[in-house]
């Protein structure tokens, strides 16, 4: 279905809107039947809501979906959580009467009703299997010439029983979008690994999941490379806020990080203040020069 | 507000026993890498007793999901842990800091809601100051508000509806 609806989830509008921009931006250039799914709430986030009520997470997970169903059209994420949360819980309530009649008796309390009629896409996965990596270097109006660590995070190709992606433990299809685009993807140890801030680790428990970032942030560091590349706004504020915290403690690796939407629309011939890179929590004036200059 | 699972349900659903102690998911464990959780020794502690609710290294796991694809026996360590956090939820243990983020879901119906520094980076982008989520579409957010409500969310949360 080439029909969809801009799910915007928490953290895109109300914490990185450039990324908001930026996807509107490349869903009109690419010319996809899109509109924003209006009223919208939390997707509900997996790690926290997920972990203390199944039910309640397949309530208001089920309910942004009706608002989808109702307008015929697919669901499309621009965050691995809400992927995670939006097509895990349609998969559940598609699969399991029994869960399906549960969610839709507090449904029918708002006058909503699940019925399974469409899917929830990852932005990633989508303009990978429904636009191709063709169609895009077609629209390409200024290659990027960028050393780039992709991070696909976790829940874009996690758990595989009920993702449609294809391998886990060495995917192509990010690093191949964002070559499409002029960049080069460069390899980089652990690059499979988690950001850190997934499962509300995060939020309560925030040095642990530092750690993590840390961690990453290491080996992206050796590699060498002018930007991360992700495609989930937890991720990027993990590793954006994440590079604010560790600066405060004397660990410096200003590295910046992008969303694919930002890049993409940096490729589509958008400037770096135009989709909000210079927003992020980190100074990224440097790198906004550096695009500057490569504009033609 | 319906029922977490009980503990046996959680070892009998996600093949708790069947766990070897091979240690595979720990290897494969950022948190435990970089951090102190041992994901090897909570799959134990989870088909043993129901004391694994308690453990605090349950709200250490990113559900990341490394453990889970690569169990030689197939253990859903993930849905796991998920189901022992409810649980442990359900009883009142609840971290301070998700609690926070839970009454955040329950005001705005958004985890993080906007405020007004973002509103301002919204208008310099030229969209608007509020999104079209909730957050323009009060009618919305009391539809969230009563499913939470039909759900006993308050409740297990401990927020007075
Ligand atoms: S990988 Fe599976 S079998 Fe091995 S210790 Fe972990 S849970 Fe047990
Ligand atoms: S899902 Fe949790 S326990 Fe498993 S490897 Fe990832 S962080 Fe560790």
């Amino acid at each position: 279905m080439m029909r969809i609806s801009l799910f915007l989830g928490c953290l895109v509008p109300n914490r990185y809107p450039g990324i908001e921009k930026a996807t509107g931006i490349c869903l009109e250039t690419l010319g996809i039947d899109w509109k924003e799914l209006e009223g919208a709430s939390c997707c509900p986030a997996p790690g926290v809501f997920r972990s203390f009520d199944e039910p309640t997470w397949l309530a208001l997970a089920s309910r942004n979906i009706t608002l989808s169903e109702k307008d015929e059209r697919d669901v499309l994420t621009i965050c691995n959580g809400c992927y995670g949360s939006l097509a895990d819980a349609n998969l559940k309530l598609k699969n399991n009467p029994a869960l399906k009649e549960q969610t839709n008796s507090h449904l029918s309390q708002i006058g909503h009703h699940f019925d399974g009629t469409i899917d929830v896409r990852h932005i990633i996965e989508f303009l990978y299997s429904e636009i191709g990596v063709q169609k895009i270097k077609e629209k390409i109006v200024r290659p990027l010439d960028l050393k780039v660590a992709v991070h696909y995070g976790c829940h874009m190709l996690k758990p595989s029983s009920s993702r449609a992606t294809a391998s886990v433990e060495r995917p192509s299809v990010f690093d191949e979008l964002v070559e499409a685009l002029g960049c080069t993807s460069v390899d980089y140890p652990d690059k499979m690994e988690c950001c850190g801030a997934g499962g509300g680790v995060r939020s309560a428990l925030g040095e642990t999941a530092l750690a993590i970032t840390e961690h990453k942030l290491g080996k992206i560091e050796e590699a060498g490379v002018d930007c991360i590349v992700e495609a989930c706004p937890f991720c990027h504020m993990q590793f954006d806020a994440g590079q604010v915290s560790l600066a405060g403690k004397g660990r410096e690796f200003g590295i910046p990080v992008i969303h694919y939407s930002q890049l993409l629309a940096l490729s589509l011939g958008y400037s770096a203040e135009d989709v909000g890179i210079n927003l992020n929590e980190m100074d990224c004036s440097d790198f906004c020069n550096l695009l500057g200059n490569k504009k033609d | 507000m319906t029922l977490a699972p009980s503990i046996e349900e959680v070892i009998e659903d996600f093949n708790v026993l069947k766990c070897m102690q091979c240690g595979v998911c720990s290897g494969s464990c950022p948190s435990g890498r970089q951090a102190s959780l041992n994901v090897r020794r909570l799959v134990r502690k989870i088909g043993r007793d129901h004391e694994a609710i308690c453990d605090e290294s349950l709200w250490m796991c990113t559900t990341c999901y490394n453990c889970q694809e690569r169990c030689p026996r197939g253990i859903a360590i993930v849905d796991a842990i998920l189901a022992v956090r409810s649980i442990a939820a359900h009883e009142g243990l609840i971290l301070e800091r998700h609690r926070h983020v839970a009454n955040l879901l329950q005001e705005h119906g958004h985890a993080v809601p906007i405020d007004d520094t973002r509103k301002e980076k919204r208008i310099q982008l030229g969209l608007n100051s509020l999104p079209s989520t909730v957050h323009s579409h009060a009618d919305d957010l009391e539809d969230v508000k009563c499913l939470l409500a039909s759900c006993g969310f308050g409740e297990i949360t401990g927020r007075k509806e």
